[in-house]
């Protein structure tokens, strides 16, 4: 498969990791804020993407699928080469360099430099809803629901905090990397969705621009 | 309804939280999506589940095909056992309550499982209720049998639907059944008009938003998943191509053969349900599946579905 060769700058292609988690969700917001999304569940799906959202879930289970399928290493190379990628909860998890608390044999893409730390803020029963301002995001703050929910145990210099709450980071971004500990997809809202598929938009154009080469930003 | 919150010493941003929201519950359940949930009887079997790839696991004292061997009345697990599943994995932990026990359902809370099965496998302790989900944070799944039987508990603070199929006997003709039963009784719904959806709520003897919801969003307002009687990869790939967004495996797991080898071969058909090559893959050396029971044979006292109203 190609990727097609039309300017990706009106609508980009942007995949849906669908191993497993809520990736409908996902799909119905990019769909809402005019991107187009496509699910990604085989290598040859992944290289035709511009950019990937990697849905909230269970990371053990989305970790252990992506190994079993050959899909851990394609994508690690594509957030190498700079393709833009945003994760919700689980998928924060899985865009971390490190994790505290990593059950045996779990293993992330990496492309953050940050360490997490798995189900933070405690079992379902601390589950919860926080309204939170989140750099970036405009017109008032964001309704935050965390569901057994990861934070940022810590950053490296690179790596920009977007929103805290309880003093631990919960949203961030590096370069065309952006991570939250909540689920956007929940709520309706896509502002948050709408701010990746615009960071999306932009580095396809920069790709086609300068065809190919250096990644930006990191 | 909601519990104490986390404390908020050092909040940055935004206002108190809250727990035990609508969101919260059908959100948790949003993230098993696609997966596989599996009935464990002790933290051992637990750890080769989270192993094998399963979303969450079921602590149960005895897998439903024992519930059926043994006979007398199941309840609630032991809370030791329970705990000792806690620790042992990281993925979440459901338990089962006996239908309209709702103190069983208060002692699970308080042992922080992070979803309550007001189940039909266990012994029901009321023949008229059900418990009255809204006065918990945790969440709660129930089985159906169709459409009206799903909403009904919906209305009652489900956050979670499973199809019932016919538990511990390896035969997923009852899954089937119900599955096609709830898909069917949507799809017909979404060509009705107004005034046909209030008739439909009293046949249905289901509250009228909720069958509104329903009919205009094409699937229930919460995740449905199917349980009860998938045995092999193919089952499991089955149910997910008749519209079940995952699945509950039960006696299927641990009675076979080669359960760690199994449980890994069902998360992948889960996965690819839609991909006939992967599900032979997976299909592959597995081993013996556990012996089946013909649903017909089995008396209507034995037959859990009937279980609930």
């Amino acid at each position: 498969m190609t990727s097609p060769t039309t300017p990706a700058a009106a609508s980009p292609t942007i995949g849906v990791l669908a191993l497993q988690g809520d990736v409908r969700e996902h799909l119905a917001a990019l769909q809402a804020v005019g991107a187009r999304p496509v699910t990604v569940r085989r290598p040859e799906e992944l290289a035709a993407v511009d950019g990937l959202v990697i849905p909230g879930g269970e990371s053990t289970t989305m970790s252990k699928l992506a190994a079993a399928f050959g899909l851990l290493e394609p994508l690690r190379s594509r957030v190498r080469d700079g393709m833009p990628a945003y994760g919700s909860c689980a998928g924060m998890i899985m865009l971390a360099d490190k994790i505290l608390d990593p059950r045996s044999g779990q293993e992330t893409i990496g492309g953050i430099d940050m360490i997490v730390r798995r189900n933070a803020f405690g079992r379902q029963n601390e589950s919860f809803e926080a309204e939170l301002d989140v750099a970036g995001v405009p017109g008032g703050p964001v309704q935050g629901v965390f569901i057994r929910a990861p934070w940022v145990e810590s950053v490296g210099a690179r790596v920009e905090v977007l929103a805290s709450y309880e003093g631990h980071p919960v949203a961030v971004r590096q370069g065309d990397l952006v991570a939250t500990a909540f689920h956007p997809e929940l709520t309706g809202d896509t502002r948050v969705h709408r701010l990746f598929a615009e960071l999306v938009a932009e580095a396809a154009d920069v790709a086609d621009s300068d065809d190919g080469g250096d990644s930006p930003g990191r | 309804m909601s519990s104490t919150p986390p404390s908020t010493s050092a909040a940055t941003s935004g206002t108190a939280p809250e727990t035990g929201t609508a969101r919260v519950k059908r959100g948790m359940a949003e993230q098993l999506k696609g997966g596989v949930i599996m009935d464990v009887v002790t933290p051992d079997q637990a750890k080769i589940a989270e192993d094998a790839g399963a979303v969450a696991v079921m602590a149960l004292e005895r897998v439903p095909a024992d519930i059926r061997k043994d006979g007398g009345v199941a309840r609630m697990s032991d809370p030791d056992m329970i705990e000792g599943i806690i620790e042992a994995v990281s993925i979440p932990v459901m338990a089962k309550s006996r239908i309209g026990h709702f103190v069983e359902a208060q002692v699970l809370q308080a042992l922080g499982v992070d979803y309550i099965d007001e189940s039909e496998v266990l012994t029901p302790a009321d023949e008229v209720n059900h418990s009255d989900k809204f006065a918990f944070t945790t969440p709660f799944v129930c089985g159906a049998t169709n459409l009206g039987e799903a909403l009904r508990r919906i209305a009652e603070g489900a956050a979670m639907i499973r199809s019932k199929g016919e538990a511990g006997t390896g035969n997923v003709v009852e899954a089937v059944r119900h599955m096609r039963q709830i898909r069917g009784e949507i799809a017909r719904l979404r060509g009705y008009d107004r005034n046909e959806l209030y008739a439909a709520a009293k046949e249905l003897r289901a509250p009228y938003e909720l069958v509104a919801e329903v009919a205009a969003a094409g699937k229930l307002p919460v995740v449905l998943f199917s349980a009860g009687g998938v045995a092999t990869p193919a089952d499991a790939a089955l149910m997910r191509q008749l519209g079940a967004e995952g699945v509950f495996v039960g006696s299927g797991i641990f009675k076979s053969g080669d359960p760690a080898k199994r449980a890994a071969a069902i998360v992948k058909a889960t996965t690819f349900y839609d991909d006939p090559k992967v599900i032979a893959d997976a299909s592959r050396a597995l081993g013996e599946a556990m012996v089946g029971i013909n649903c017909d044979d089995l008396p209507d006292s034995q037959r859990y579905a009937s279980r609930g109203w």
